[in-house]
């Protein structure tokens, strides 16, 4: 047990270590561009959206679980806090009352989310439907509300007010990055020192185990789906103030996105490994190469190309430090 | 896990009586409201629109009944249609249709073979290998070879999509006929029975979806089936791939990624386990019907087309989750 830890760990660290290497190497070639404050706030800008997703995505990993819908959730919530801000705040409203209308649009967005979250949890657990299936299913029923709601239209003219969450700074730092650190950083306490992050992990590592062990199962599996689903609300929030619109099928690649994210920082699809701060090296180090190629003028398509060549490239160099790994257990066990 | 043989047959093939019970009523229903639907024509056209999914869909049961998931073949499909329409335009224009079907079948076995040799040997988990080769895969096409639409297909590409038969005079006086693609389809759905059922390696495919450790310790190849497995799922897509292109009339590299997951849904509403080890082709063919139904009929019968994705969700859910119930109520949980 002890050893899978610390290959975790020297994972981590190698992810680390190469993520510092790509963004040498873009410093490298294109100093001018990459190199800039423009650049960085830019980056700090766009990483927080797919990073929160992909958050989500681990917290369901680590189960042993997946949620393919969240993005759809993402999605849904962002529709209707874009019906809230374009149909119900009356026309001259300013100042506190609109602080008090985008506060409840908020607050609908992030709920609408941990109900969906709640809906994946009981079909999971309650009904007992395979994740990868019932979050396929309602990944499609998410974005069906949303085209129905919308007829397949994008929403736009939020408030100016609501508008600062996706394009302003505090203290230097973005808005969007500024809830990413705050989320992760809860998330993170969550998972280690809170009893459900620790029955997360009990569930994932051994389910038999755990439920014999008194954990309730069914709880858990819900708690962390809405966790889950609560993710997917606020980069809800995020996206559609920053790209002021919100659409049925907006980032849809976003899905296997955050499954590479979560995978590349060390997630164990089956359940039981896993850190918010590998997820959070893991995005940094895409953000990393996916602006770097995009300043060596690399096509959408390329980038596409390198990502799924990254995460093989990845997985192959964990598969044999953890394989030379047990056969030295092995070794010192002979 | 503790179900006798019959109890599963019985299991099995109450499922699939399920789904056709759908489809019957959902006929009936959708035929009341238009009368068009019974029209020979229209049936025609639903029978040619599983072909392209349905194909697809046999190699992705393949992968579920082995306990593992493959989201690359649509990539596979695009890739091996793409360079195989232009190979053919470059050396032999003149190829006749099968020459080209095996071309990109090869292109696809081998392609397959990259996907069996990390899952296989590496013994890395599906999902996420095929969600590196199927972005590779996807990434190297539209870089490397092409984002052009070709236009001018090989001429025997165009002539296949054109090969009908059962002819039929509509209504109208429209003469209809069978898709020759649908026959494709349905012949390879029986040959993939046939190896399931009745080859040695076929039957590891199931083995190997209920209990990996106990095929192995009696004695299967573990890595000669996966290679079988992920080979067959490249070979479909590949011949997915230039039926797509030939029924289109073009070769366009953007088409087909992106369905993936409804192919798997489909898969799944015809009754097969994503956790490996029990499912039918049968029951795979009949889902990708209902898929097909649903998506092609909501407008017949005045559904606005947006309202699609949501009932394809809830039909998932209701599908998947009373079979969750069922078998929860026989193991008394």
């Amino acid at each position: 047990m002890k050893n899978w830890f610390k290959n975790i760990d020297s994972n981590l660290i190698r992810l680390l270590f190469i993520t510092v290497i790509v963004f040498a190497i873009m410093a490298a070639l294109v100093p001018s561009k990459f190199l800039t404050m423009r650049n960085i706030e830019s980056m700090s800008f766009q990483f927080p959206e797919l990073g929160l997703l992909s958050i989500a995505i681990m917290i369901t990993m680590l189960t042993g679980g997946i949620d393919l819908s969240v993005v759809g959730i993402a999605n849904l919530s962002g529709i209707f806090m874009a019906l809230i801000f374009t149909k119900a705040i009356p026309q001259g409203t300013s100042g506190f009352p609109m602080f008090l209308y985008i506060i409840v649009g908020i607050i609908i967005g992030v709920s609408t989310g941990a109900f969906a979250g709640y809906l994946n949890g009981l079909l999971i657990a309650k009904v007992g439907i395979t994740p990868i299936l019932a979050t396929l299913g309602t990944m499609q029923l998410f974005t069906g509300i949303a085209v129905v709601i919308t007829k397949g239209f994008a929403i736009s003219g939020f408030p100016e007010a609501f508008l600062i969450i996706g394009n302003s700074k505090i203290l230097f730092v973005s808005f969007p990055l500024f809830i990413f650190i705050l989320t992760t950083a809860g998330i993170s306490i969550l998972l280690s020192k809170t009893s459900l992050g620790i029955n997360l992990y009990l569930i994932g590592t051994n389910e038999k185990a755990a439920v014999f062990s008194g954990i309730r199962k069914a709880r858990v599996l819900i708690k962390s789906y809405m966790l889950s689903g609560i993710l997917g609300g606020i980069t809800g929030v995020i996206m559609i103030a920053r790209t002021n619109s919100a659409k049925a099928d907006y980032g849809s690649s976003y899905v296997l996105q955050a499954i590479l994210v979560s995978v590349l920082g060390g997630v164990n699809p089956a359940g039981g490994f896993g850190k918010v701060i590998g997820v959070v090296i893991a995005v940094l180090a895409l953000q990393f190469l996916s602006s770097g190629f995009s300043m060596l003028r690399f096509s959408n398509f390329a980038k596409e190309f390198i990502w799924g060549a990254f995460l093989l490239f990845i997985m192959v160099l964990n598969f044999i430090q953890n394989r030379r790994a047990a056969k030295n257990i092995v070794k010192k066990e002979d | 896990m503790k179900i006798s043989a019959s109890d599963n047959m019985l299991k099995r093939f109450r499922h699939e009586f399920i789904i056709l019970a759908i489809i019957v009523a959902l006929s009936i229903i959708i035929g009341s409201i238009n009368s068009q639907f019974y029209s020979i024509g229209n049936i025609y056209s639903l029978l040619k629109s599983t072909v392209i999914m349905g194909l697809f869909a046999l190699g992705s049961f393949l992968v579920l009944v082995s306990g593992d998931i493959d989201i690359s073949f649509t990539a596979i499909g695009a890739f091996c249609m793409y360079v195989t329409s232009k190979l053919v335009l470059l050396i032999i224009p003149g190829a006749g249709i099968v020459v080209i079907m095996l071309v990109a079948g090869l292109i696809g076995i081998l392609l397959g073979f990259i996907n069996a040799v990390f899952i296989s040997l590496l013994k890395m988990p599906g999902l996420i290998v095929t969600l590196g080769t199927g972005s590779m895969i996807r990434g190297f096409l539209l870089t490397f070879i092409g984002v052009r639409i070709i236009n001018k297909l090989p001429d025997s590409m165009i002539a296949f999509s054109k090969i009908t038969f059962l002819h039929k005079a509509q209504a109208n006086g429209h003469i209809v006929g069978l898709s020759i693609g649908f026959v494709v389809f349905i012949a390879f759905a029986i040959l993939i029975y046939l190896i399931l059922k009745y080859t040695v390696t076929g039957r590891a495919v199931y083995a190997l979806g209920g209990d990996r450790v106990a095929t192995a310790r009696v004695g299967f190849n573990i890595t000669k089936v996966q290679f079988f497995i992920y080979g067959t799922v490249g070979f479909l897509s590949g011949l997915a791939g230039v039926t797509h292109s030939s029924f289109m009339r073009n070769g366009n590299p953007f088409d087909l990624v992106g369905t993936e997951l409804s192919v798997i849904a489909a898969v799944v509403l015809g009754g097969t386990s994503i956790t490996g080890g029990k499912g039918s082709v049968f029951g795979a063919v009949l889902g990708v019907f209902l898929l097909v139904l649903i998506n092609n009929s909501l407008i017949m019968v005045g559904i606005p087309s947006y309202w699609q994705r949501a009932v394809v969700g809830i039909i998932i859910l209701l599908s998947t989750g009373s079979v969750a119930l069922q078998e929860r109520r026989s193991q008394g949980v």
